[in-house]
């Protein structure tokens, strides 16, 4: 035991200094990625390091911060229900915008393949261009304003399906289903791109190959060649998908209100704002970002063991 | 008389062409049915856009008209000019927010080109000691949004003193994960050859770089510059930006908007603004960036 122990001391002692030896005659790589290694730890790494250590304390910038354990946790789980409507909302936005926006990229892009070249072209610009076109989603308020004069209201009263206005916005009822039209219409973002060029890169000769085989229709097309030519960029898309539906704020604050009328439209990431940037209770803040945090991580790992048997 | 023959024949070629072009495993009623649907969605993608730009365009008793129409019967440029005219009596003119947004886009979005592609270049072409793993933390870092850092975010930010300027937002931009995983992605398709090529002829790495790499990969710079751009230009810089001559574009659309209903149409005229920049980049560098984004996926 004791000489095993020894053996793998010594191989590691040696690892090490041929992995210094490299490192000292790669000193250029090092300078050429240390502006963005310096950057990106200021930015993304020490952040998420320190939100999990605020999360265990009371912080509210004026004062320094103080233990509390796992208070924080306690208190978010046990007893805030806006937290618990804010999960509910977020969870209910992400089952449903999360996977139907994905596959909707990736239909499009499949159905917009065979087109010709140009007609191909525009097809793209007019799929993304919601996505691009950023903070334009506002257009929808007018759209679905409370008073006769919106365009919806309007409509649905000249068919004489209703007699008075609906107030779209500030109904609960309709909140949520509004601002998941309108995150949907804005899905075909960066995996929509993906997928147009990859589907671009499959190799012609694979189709005619399998059509000898006895590749049927389309569909079976689509399982058998397409899909496993197109893992890695499925796998690049779902991380788009999976990070953008959880992180849904933008579309609620703004046609919603922030806050919006009994909670209707929050979601954990306003609830984030709400006690980060108006209540200062950063330590409480960080518990939430933290918890958003694991489950974006951890979706994201699961979903990427799933696409893996895509096409097996 | 020969001069129709040969009309003839010149229609009758593509026809044949088409032909042989069609796919395998492709029915004519499936097709028809799969452009159908696509015409439908794309027409239903756009009319908000169209709606934007419509209500832009409507003079004031058009836009509260009953029943409302969707396209403008007198179209007018008067949303546009109001927003000078109406902004700049206020302390801060519309001009100035404009400024301040195409600054914070260009600076950001050139620092960020510059920082990751010289990360993404080492990554891509040369192996030591702590690049694999480092490429792999910032592909985890992809999986997470903004959001969740927003806080902590804040708190360096103020301590490096650099709340209530452009910097706030500027240099955190730099560091996008997405930039430099699309960049080194497609760096490495590059031939390792020409770089050695470069080197035995006695250049150095800064010059390998300038010289040799960076333009072999302009379609990566666009994907780049428009992801960059649709992020900076949509920046509503709220929680780091106090003073009001430094907030942006999107913030003064916020404001117009809850001036009420009867800056409808200026709301709607900022709006075409905001969305005009980003999706003109893209429609003149599309093919570049498809270019880019087929060598986007993600390995095991």
């Amino acid at each position: 035991m004791k000489e095993y122990l020894q053996k793998y001391v010594t191989l590691r002692k040696h690892n090490f200094r041929v992995a210094v030896k490299k490192a000292k005659r790669s000193k250029m790589c090092y300078a050429f990625l240390a502006p963005y290694a310096i950057l990106f730890t200021l930015f993304y790494i020490l952040p998420v390091c320190s939100s999990i250590f605020f999360s265990f304390t009371y912080y509210n910038i004026l004062e320094s911060p103080r233990f509390i354990g796992i208070q924080n946790y306690i208190n978010l789980i046990l007893a805030d229900d806006i937290f618990l409507t804010g999960v509910k909302n977020t969870f209910m936005i992400a089952v449903i915008t999360g996977p139907l926006g994905y596959i909707m990229s990736f239909l499009f892009a499949w159905l917009i393949n065979e087109l010709p070249r140009w007609i191909r072209t525009i097809a793209v610009v007019v799929f993304y261009a919601p996505s691009i076109a950023g903070n334009v989603f506002v257009i929808f308020s007018i759209l679905f304003r409370g008073d006769a004069y919106g365009q919806v209201n309007a409509l649905l009263i000249d068919m004489g399906l209703i007699d008075a206005p609906v107030l779209w916005l500030t109904n609960p009822a309709y909140m949520l289903p509004i601002c998941m039209v309108v995150i949907l219409w804005m899905s075909l973002g960066m995996g929509f791109l993906s997928f147009v060029a990859g589907l671009q890169g499959v190799d012609r000769s694979q189709y005619e190959a399998g059509c000898i085989d006895g590749v049927k229709n389309r569909w079976q097309e689509l399982w058998f060649i397409t899909l496993p030519n197109m893992k890695p960029m499925l796998m690049f898309g779902a991380v788009m998908a999976i990070t953008q539906s959880f992180g849904v704020c933008d579309v609620t604050m703004a046609l919603c209100g922030y806050p919006s009328t009994d909670y209707a439209a929050r979601t954990v990431v306003t609830h984030l704002f709400d006690y980060g940037f108006s209540r200062f209770e950063m330590g409480y803040a960080s518990a939430i970002a933290t918890m958003l945090f694991l489950v974006m991580i951890l979706c994201n790992k699961a979903i990427q063991s799933l696409l893996r048997r895509v096409g097996t | 008389m020969s001069k129709k023959r040969k009309e003839t024949k010149i229609e009758k070629q593509p026809r044949h062409v088409v032909l042989k072009r069609r796919q395998p495993n492709r029915s004519r009623v499936g097709d028809f049915f799969v452009y159908l649907f696509l015409l439908l969605m794309a027409v239903a993608m756009v009319f908000p856009l169209v709606y934007a730009i419509e209500s832009a365009l409507k003079p004031l008793d058009e836009l509260f008209k009953f029943p409302p129409t969707v396209f403008a019967q007198n179209p007018t440029l008067d949303n546009f000019s109001d927003l000078f005219v109406t902004m700049g009596k206020s302390w801060v003119t519309f001009s100035r927010y404009i400024f301040n947004t195409v600054f914070i886009t260009a600076v950001g979005t050139f620092g960020h080109l510059i920082v990751a592609s010289m990360g993404a270049f080492v990554l891509a072409k040369y192996e030591f000691p702590g690049g694999q793993a480092f490429f792999k933390v910032v592909t985890v870092a992809m999986m997470f949004s903004g959001y969740v850092t927003s806080i902590p975010n804040y708190l360096i930010i103020n301590s490096l003193g650099w709340i209530d300027t452009y910097w706030a937002i500027i240099i955190p931009a730099f560091a996008l994960p997405t930039g430099l995983f699309l960049m080194k992605q497609f760096m490495e398709g590059l031939p390792t050859s020409l770089i050695e090529a470069a080197k035995i002829d006695g250049a150095n790495e800064w010059r390998v770089f300038s010289g040799i790499v960076m333009p072999n990969v302009k379609p990566a710079w666009l994907t780049l510059i428009i992801f960059s751009v649709q992020g900076l230009w949509n920046n509503r810089a709220a929680t780091f930006i106090y003073s009001e001559e430094k907030k942006t574009l999107v913030y003064a659309l916020q404001q117009i908007q809850s001036g009420g209903i009867a800056r409808t149409g200026q709301s709607a005229a900022v709006q075409v603004i905001v969305m005009a920049v980003p999706i003109c980049i893209f429609i003149l560098s599309e093919s570049q960036i498809l270019e880019t984004m087929a060598s986007s996926g993600l390995k095991d």
